[in-house]
């Protein structure tokens, strides 16, 4: 028996449910965050060893290069105020800041582990839009970023730091922006790569450079003209002044010290907080694009 | 050689003649890369597949299988031709698509960390398949497949076989109307292949599901109601197991003698039959392989060392067809690698 019935009606054909696209991103981009919480979560236990390297750098890193420049800090611009910051204490924002970009960059390129172990086929194939998994995703590694970082926030008595539920609230805030700019430019880089492999590519041209011009470690005033340009351009150089300042302002460094460190505008006067925050969030429009963009081209 | 105009041919069998295709396919090239580094991977394919079918795809690694059931899931972009599966045109709704289908693919797609039940609760919600409805179902499928006392653990614990399952379950929790398996059962042991094949079966009979398959395994294509031969990203036959086993004729006889060359010539000049080489061996179709062989072997100059007669299997049609076997070196290597692959990807 051979019958041709493509010309036939779809008799006995269910119509499948069909959510509409606003809600299918919706639930997308929300299932995506929550694996990536709960795959941290499943992994508390890796919590505490792994704050051990910011401790490092805080403790040993921080207390034996302060002594090495004379403990206390004039801001290292030339008639700023005396008494200083301990150099601990000044470093403290830039750890949280280091923690919070090698954490967002590797928890948002786990989409290369999930390309290697075939996870992303089953999200590629699902009814979610490619610009929800990418969102998805962004904000998984910044949600797991800031909290791993903010269990740091516990050291801030230790290096002089009064901590009060404003300023919590404050580096929360701070954290996530930062960890949310970083978080979308790893899924970008993330959607170009394709394999393992890369990540030590990306450690040495993109982190390392970004930590290291992000004056995490020393004061960003008073520097060679083509460094100062590169600071500039450094988005994690704008958080941790941010978060420098919030700190600052709960110890008892007098305003002079805090305002001498602070990055300025051309015309030398410290940008303000919500101009630094308004700079991170160009950077998190830029960093979502690419992302949506890299990410919803693989093919 | 059948033309690939067998392709476009209504089906035979598997269908009741009233229900629409399911998965329709017409003229789908694919090609990779543009100007001198373009490669075709799939030249100009068109069948349909009717609901309640078992569709399989069979042919070579390399053939096409894979692009082609990549397209179909919506993974790849077409070239040319249009494709609907579910009604749904695969290049402009593929939201619809991805929402009307199940996908099994070649290697496992889960997340080892996380639980069975996790894994079926990320689908579910992806999909949007009511909590409750995703509850029942999800236990369902779940004791139908002998997972429901594992459901709590880590899928990195399981076994290939269980992550198979675990990945059949999923597939099927937003009840697709196409369950599409790409190797099914690559790399799994023979009895867990049986045991995989045993499930979907019975999963077709109990869900209707139709399911599309590619596969280089012969005995796995035999499950199939239709087959769809692929070489070099053509059809080149599209049938039932029995009428492609029937192009066949008769009954397949091998031989192996110290001068095939010499050999072949005797045959082709007493009998008129064309011997193909294959590897150390000569390959005849007689209509009666008992009474062939007695003749044969008297008849020879060349000494005989070694004669067998059997039933035509796929791999004589494939090879009838294209003048290869289907699983030639290459292939087996590959498959080799992929197992050596599969093995140290496990460990982390």
């Amino acid at each position: 028996m051979s019958v041709d019935v493509r010309g036939a009606t779809g008799v006995g054909i269910v119509e499948a449910r069909r959510p509409s696209r606003a809600r299918a991103a919706v639930r997308g981009a929300y299932i995506i965050w929550y694996r990536d919480l709960l795959r941290w979560w499943r992994d508390r236990q890796r919590i505490i060893p792994s704050l051990f390297q910011p401790i490092l750098y805080l403790f040993v890193f921080g207390v034996g290069l302060g002594s090495a420049i004379g403990m206390g800090m004039s801001g290292g611009r030339a008639g700023a105020a005396p008494g200083g910051v301990d150099y601990t204490t000044f470093m403290y924002p830039g750890v949280l800041a280091m923690s919070v970009l090698f954490t967002a960059i590797f928890s948002s390129m786990s989409i290369v582990w999930d390309r290697e172990f075939g996870f992303l086929k089953e999200i590629q194939v699902a009814p979610i839009p490619r610009t929800a998994v990418a969102v998805g995703k962004a904000l998984g590694g910044s949600t797991v970023a800031m909290l791993q970082s903010a269990v740091l926030l516990l050291l801030a008595p230790v290096v002089g730091v009064a901590v009060s539920p404003g300023m919590v609230l404050a580096m929360l805030v701070l954290m996530f922006l930062l960890a949310f700019a970083l978080a979308a430019l790893g899924v970008a880089i993330a959607s170009r790569m394709r394999t393992m492999e890369g990540f030590q590519v990306v450690m040495n041209f993109v982190l390392m450079p970004l930590l290291f011009l992000s004056g995490a470690f020393f004061p960003l005033q008073g520097l060679p003209g083509w460094l100062a340009v590169l600071t500039h351009l450094d988005p994690v150089a704008y958080a941790v002044d941010a978060m420098r300042r919030v700190v600052l302002s709960a110890t008892a460094a007098p305003p002079e010290v805090l305002r001498a460190l602070a990055i300025t505008d051309p015309s030398g006067a410290p940008l303000p907080i919500l101009a630094e925050v308004a700079i991170l969030l160009a950077f998190i429009a830029v960093g979502l694009t690419l992302a949506v963009r890299w990410f919803g081209a693989t093919e | 050689m059948v033309t690939s105009e067998l392709g476009t041919a209504g089906p035979t069998v598997a269908h009741d003649g009233q229900a629409a295709p399911v998965v329709e396919v017409d003229g789908l090239v694919k090609r990779y890369g543009t100007g001198d580094s373009a490669f075709t991977a799939v030249r100009g394919v068109s069948f349909a597949v009717y609901p309640g079918e078992i569709f399989g795809f069979l042919g070579p690694n390399g053939a096409g299988k894979t692009t082609t059931i990549s397209v179909l899931c919506t993974l790849l972009r077409i070239t040319e031709g249009t494709v609907r599966v579910a009604r749904y045109d695969v290049a402009r709704q593929p939201d619809d698509v991805r929402r009307s289908i199940g996908l099994i693919f070649q290697d496992p797609t889960l997340d080892n960390q996380l639980t069975a039940q996790e894994n079926l609760d990320f689908h579910a919600f992806a999909y949007d398949v009511p909590a409750a409805e995703a509850r029942e179902r999800g236990r369902h499928l779940l004791e139908l497949l002998e997972l429901w006392d594992r459901r709590n653990d880590l899928v990195r614990t399981f076994s290939g076989g269980m992550k198979r399952r675990l990945e059949i379950a999923r597939g099927l929790l937003h009840r697709p109307r196409v369950l599409f398996l790409d190797e099914p059962t690559q790399g799994l042991d023979p009895q867990t292949r049986a045991l995989i094949w045993r499930y979907l079966l019975g999963l077709r009979q109990s869900d209707g599901v139709t399911l599309f398959m590619t596969t280089h395994y012969m005995d796995e294509a035999e499950y199939c109601d239709r087959i769809a031969i692929i070489d070099h990203g053509q059809i080149v036959a599209l049938d039932t197991p029995d009428h492609l086993k029937a192009m066949v004729g008769g009954e397949v006889v091998t031989v192996r003698t110290d001068d095939n060359a010499l050999a072949a010539r005797e045959i082709a000049a007493r009998w008129g039959l064309e011997a193909q080489v294959h590897g150390a061996e000569l390959r005849l179709e007689v209509a009666r392989g008992d009474e062939f062989v007695p003749e044969l072997v008297r008849a020879l100059t060349p000494r005989v060392e070694a004669i067998s007669v059997n039933r035509p299997t796929l791999d004589d049609v494939f090879m009838k067809l294209t003048g290869r076997a289907i699983r030639d070196e290459e292939s087996s290597d590959v498959d080799r690698m992929r197992q050596f692959g599969r093995a140290w990807g496990g460990r982390r």
